[in-house]
Order: structure tokens, then sequence, then C-alpha cells
């Protein structure tokens, strides 16, 4: 989906009770809260759906309590990390383990990772349609690419250039050096 | 975030791929799941053996009183019922 709001401007929208933009701010960040909690705490399936559907509950319910509107982001991740603590402290009171385990469970680097890769997905959202659809089916959803050549009407020979041209332009938007096309540019 | 190159970008773009959308099209719900919820909430509020059994199992008390197994009211309820 195309980000024309930045997150402040979205959350404000949430909390004037516009429906369309609590499930575009579900939409931005659902990859990242289910990525926290599937990748950096390993959480099985069952406990990683709790655990997704609570942040967006709490979100949702304490949406006026978040000072800083342009701050969601970290308060996401702050509340999804706690929350996936609690679900391996309470999978350890019946399979104990030490409790610097539970502290250590959601490596810096994972999450650090994560954060770049929210980065870089927020700009392929303001990347040129082409390239955002590309990218994300192909490495995000993994799909062939005689699925992509279908769903996209590409002959197949003409997606791996494709794919190689856009993480260029992906790279030197990212570095600046780029404007994101208008929709009339060649591709 | 660090220099990247297009090796580092698709692994990057690969790290995010999609919640399953029966979770997200729950999270999106949830507004929509509030007048419902309010209505659950002021029971439980001015009903303290109603409250007692959605403390103590609130799938089972909910479909007892024939509310539909809605996931997004059921997570709103947790946290508002945790809150109180």
């Amino acid at each position: 989906m195309a980000q024309t709001l930045s997150d402040s401007q979205l959350v404000a929208r949430c909390r004037s009770g516009d429906q369309q933009a609590w499930a575009e701010l579900v939409d931005r960040f659902s990859r990242y809260v289910y990525a926290i909690a599937v990748q950096a705490f390993r959480l099985p399936e069952s406990d990683a759906e709790d655990v997704f559907q609570e942040v967006f509950a709490r979100a949702y319910q304490h949406l006026d309590k978040l000072r800083d509107d342009a701050a969601v982001r970290p308060w996401l991740a702050q509340l999804t990390r706690r929350l996936c603590i609690d679900r391996l402290r309470a999978a350890s009171r019946e399979r104990p383990a030490p409790e610097e385990e539970l502290e250590l469970a959601g490596s810096e680097e994972t999450l650090t990772m994560l954060e770049d890769a929210l980065t870089v997905h927020e700009a392929l959202a303001a990347a040129p349609e082409h390239c955002r659809e590309i990218l994300d089916r192909f490495f995000a959803r993994d799909e062939s690419y005689r699925t992509i050549g279908d769903a996209l009407e590409l002959p197949a020979g003409t997606i791996a250039s494709r794919i190689s041209r856009c993480l260029v332009r992906m790279r030197e938007l990212l570095e600046g050096r780029s404007q994101p096309d208008s929709p009339s540019s060649p591709r | 975030m660090t220099a990247f190159d297009e090796e580092r970008l698709a692994r990057l773009i690969r790290a995010l791929p999609p919640a399953p959308a029966a979770w997200v099209r729950a999270a999106q719900e949830l507004p929509l799941a509030k007048a419902e919820l309010d209505e659950i909430v002021a029971r439980a509020e001015a009903d303290a053996d109603f409250r007692a059994r959605l403390v103590a199992d609130l799938e089972t008390a909910l479909a007892a009183e024939g509310y539909e197994r809605d996931p997004a009211v059921i997570e709103l309820l947790k946290v508002r019922l945790k809150s109180k």
C-alpha cells in the first residue's frame, strides 16, 4: 500500500475515530508486530496470534495515552516485546526456564534488523508501484517468477532484470539519490 | 540505519512477510467491535455474577449469553477487563 500519511498524521486520525485510518495503521505495522513475535521471540503460531491481537487491542484502547504521535512505531515495538516476554514467562511456569533466559529472548540483533526492515518497507511503500509490487511479491511473499508473471502480466524472462533494477532504485531512494517516480515515469 | 547494498536490501524486504490475512482483518475490525464491547462491559459493571463468569472464562461466558465469537471483541474485552 502506498504510504501517504506520516505516522503522526495517521495516529491523529485514528484518535478522531477514523476507521479507515485505523485499518491503515494496522496494515502499516502488522508485519513488524508479527515478525517481532515469530522471528525475534520465536513464539509458536498460536501464541503469536494472541500477542498480535492483544498488541492492537491495547493500542486501540490506549492510543490517547501515546504522548508523541510520531513515536507509535517504538511504542508498538515495546508493547509487542513486553507481551512476548509475558507469554514466554507464562510458558516457563509450565516448563521452567531461568529468568535471564527470558530477558535474553528477543535478541537485540534480530530486533535491530527488524527495525531496519521496517524502514526499508516504508521506503518500499513510497517507491514506484511497479517496484513495490514486484519486490514485495518476490522477497516478502516468496512468490515464484511464474506466479509474479501471471499476476502482473509480465513475461517471466523480464522479472529477474526488473527485480535487479528495482533494488538499485530502492538503494538510491534510501540514500536520497533519487525521488519516487511519478505514475507516468518510464519503466 | 547503516549502509546497505542490494543484497542487504533484499534480505530486509524478505524479513517482513505479511502477517496472516485473518489476523490483520480481525485487528482492523476493532472499531466495529466497539459498540458490542461497550454493551458487554456495561453489563459486566452492572452484574457482578456476569463479570465473574467473564473473568473466569471469557469465551464460554460470551457464548453462553449468545454473543458471537468475534476475535476483535474478545481481545478488546480482555484489555478492558484487565484495566478495570
